[in-house]
């Protein structure tokens, strides 16, 4: 197995599974906790807006994407902060209108894109070296946000009114973990593609709460847990000629619920 | 520069080495603030001075000229109907809200100035269920930022001396044993104590409670307003309750709100605020029994303190 990762592809993928993972344990847990599965996904999907601009206009795709769904992000934060029962109706606005509006901009644009299903899909193997420092960029800002606003944060998740009373600045902090997830949404896309993002934002960060009574175990714990599942999956879609998104997810899915039934058996056995 | 008498120095503060019980493992000496004696004031500025403040969620009218001062040792209930703006008043004197017209007061000072010296304890079920935090960190959530602890405020961890402080203000509340277990493991009146830790960590001068006894079993409220008792010893309390037969015996005065407010001088609860609450009921309404009742609890109280 370790003689795959000679291979200079397979070390491009382990990169990039190495810093999705990161990205994904510390803003996938803050996703989790804020009860913000759903927006997030119509983050993820909004991208797909981003992804049909840049082929549109002929621009380097990822910060085409980042700009696009950051700003769908800001909006959607700001529409939500004023009205969040209705949140989920939002973040569903948002869903169909960033894949109509991609959809539409793909139809206009001239020509065949073979890149097209690697965004939706995903194309772990198929990551070049300027996406690996885009993304170390990005993992960057991720991780001096969530490192310094952390205790911020964990007020906000934990109790909003409270935080505002104590002079914490939720509205900002609000904004800017959508626009975070919004950055970790188009570094993943790389990963698993746009349909399966919400997976891996999720999944990991699920399974860390299962076993971490803490914030900050639960985020390195997901971070660990995402890493895993991105060799598992990538030596699987090596070994078997599988689409490496769906190979990391598919192994995600099968160790949370071994998690879980391992949680549920330790608990009866007490 | 904003005076802050509830920061002085240790002097003013007494330590005492409680008696702590036996499933406690905390021996360290607790800090608490000086105790008032009732009628003594220690500075002539009330704590709370709300002045003819009206407010309104767009064309709603919540609040209508309400005025309500509050002196320094008092426990204060607010009382009154759902929707009748307790809830609001309480967002008011935390600064949370701005009256649309007339003035508000903490400590001679505009709420959102004086955030620092106010805890806050809302309700329990507000907080999020299955949030992986320990009792400690929900503790020390209450610690408040200062332009001194800046940037221990931008690093993650938490000093040794931090935490040790939320351990010794959980030993207040005899949560102390339970600092390191999952908060969504308690009960319901574990739970409200905790809250009630995170709001005394910072040291405030006024502490806000918004209905502290709602979720919680009969056994969870007395030994929450036992608690509150002994805090009223030396912080001012302000609480917004339905439960007014539990907070009877504890409370040193009472307000009742239902978009206007009457406060009472001492314990009484008086018929205008019984009517302000409950409006004009015919006595063959169910609802007049428990108004009767209620009446009778506090009539038969002030009458027992007047022959002591």
């Amino acid at each position: 197995m370790i003689d795959i990762f000679a291979l200079d592809f397979m070390q491009h993928a382990l990169w990039a599974g190495l810093l999705a993972s990161l990205a994904c344990g510390l803003i996938g847990s803050l996703v989790v906790i804020n009860r913000q599965v759903f927006m997030a996904g119509g983050v993820a999907h909004a991208a797909y807006g981003g992804v049909g601009l840049a082929f549109f206009l002929s621009l380097p795709v990822l910060p085409c994407t980042l700009i696009f769904t950051s700003l769908a992000a800001l909006a959607m934060a700001l529409l939500s902060f004023k009205r969040a029962e209705r949140s989920d109706s939002l973040a569903g606005i948002l869903w169909a209108a960033g894949m109509a509006l991609g959809i539409i901009l793909m139809d206009l644009t001239p020509g065949y894109n073979v890149d097209l299903m690697s965004y939706l899909f995903g194309s772990l193997l198929a990551v070049p070296k300027s996406d690996l420092w885009f993304m170390t960029g990005l993992d960057c800002i991720i991780l001096g946000m969530v490192f310094f606003g952390y205790k911020d944060f964990l007020s906000l998740s934990f109790d909003l009114e409270f935080a505002r009373s104590t002079g914490v600045p939720v509205r900002m902090l609000y904004i800017l973990l959508q626009v975070l997830t919004a950055i970790t949404v188009v570094m993943i896309i790389r990963v698993t593609g746009l349909i399966l993002i919400i997976a891996l934002l999720t999944i990991p960060p699920m399974l860390a709460e299962l076993f971490t009574n803490s914030l900050w175990k639960m985020m390195l714990v997901a971070c660990l847990a995402s890493l895993c599942f991105c060799l598992a999956g990538l030596t699987l879609a090596f070994y078997f000629d599988l689409t490496s998104g769906a190979a990391i997810i598919a192994v995600a899915t099968t160790c949370y619920f071994l998690g879980w039934c391992g949680r549920f058996c330790l608990h009866i056995a007490k | 520069m904003l005076p802050r008498p509830w920061s002085k120095p240790c002097s003013k503060f007494q330590t005492m080495h409680m008696t702590h019980p036996s499933s406690c493992s905390c021996s360290r000496p607790i800090l608490l603030p000086q105790t008032y004696s009732h009628g003594e004031q220690k500075n002539t500025l009330p704590v709370i001075d709300v002045s003819n403040v009206s407010f309104a969620y767009g064309n709603r009218d919540v609040l209508t000229n309400v005025s309500l001062q509050v002196t320094a040792g008092d426990f204060l209930a607010i009382i009154g109907p759902n929707g009748g703006g307790k809830t609001t008043l309480i967002k008011l004197l935390l600064g949370l809200l701005s009256p649309a017209k007339g003035s508000i007061n903490i400590l001679g000072h505009d709420p959102r100035r004086t955030r620092p010296a106010v805890g806050y304890v809302p309700q329990h079920a507000q907080t999020q269920t299955c949030f992986p935090i320990t009792v400690q960190e929900v503790t020390l959530l209450g610690l408040r930022r200062s332009k001194k602890n800046f940037w221990s405020t931008l690093w993650p961890g938490y000093l040794q001396e931090e935490k040790s402080r939320a351990l010794d203000t959980l030993a207040l509340v005899d949560m102390a044993d339970l600092a390191h277990q999952r908060f969504d493991a308690l009960s319901g009146g574990q739970k409200q104590r905790v809250l009630v830790a995170r709001a005394l960590i910072s040291n405030p001068a006024l502490l806000l409670f918004d209905e502290p006894t709602s979720n919680i079993d009969p056994q969870g409220k007395i030994c929450l307003f036992d608690l509150l008792s002994t805090l009223s010893k030396s912080i001012t309390i302000v609480m917004v309750s339905h439960d007014l037969i539990s907070a009877s015996t504890r409370i040193t005065s009472m307000a009742a709100v239902n978009k206007t407010l009457i406060q009472s001088p001492g314990r009484e609860l008086t018929p205008a605020m019984l009517e302000l609450i409950y409006g004009s009921h015919d006595t063959s309404c169910p609802l007049d029994e428990y108004i009767r009742g209620v009446s009778d609890i506090f009539s038969n109280q002030t009458n027992s303190k007047r022959h002591d």
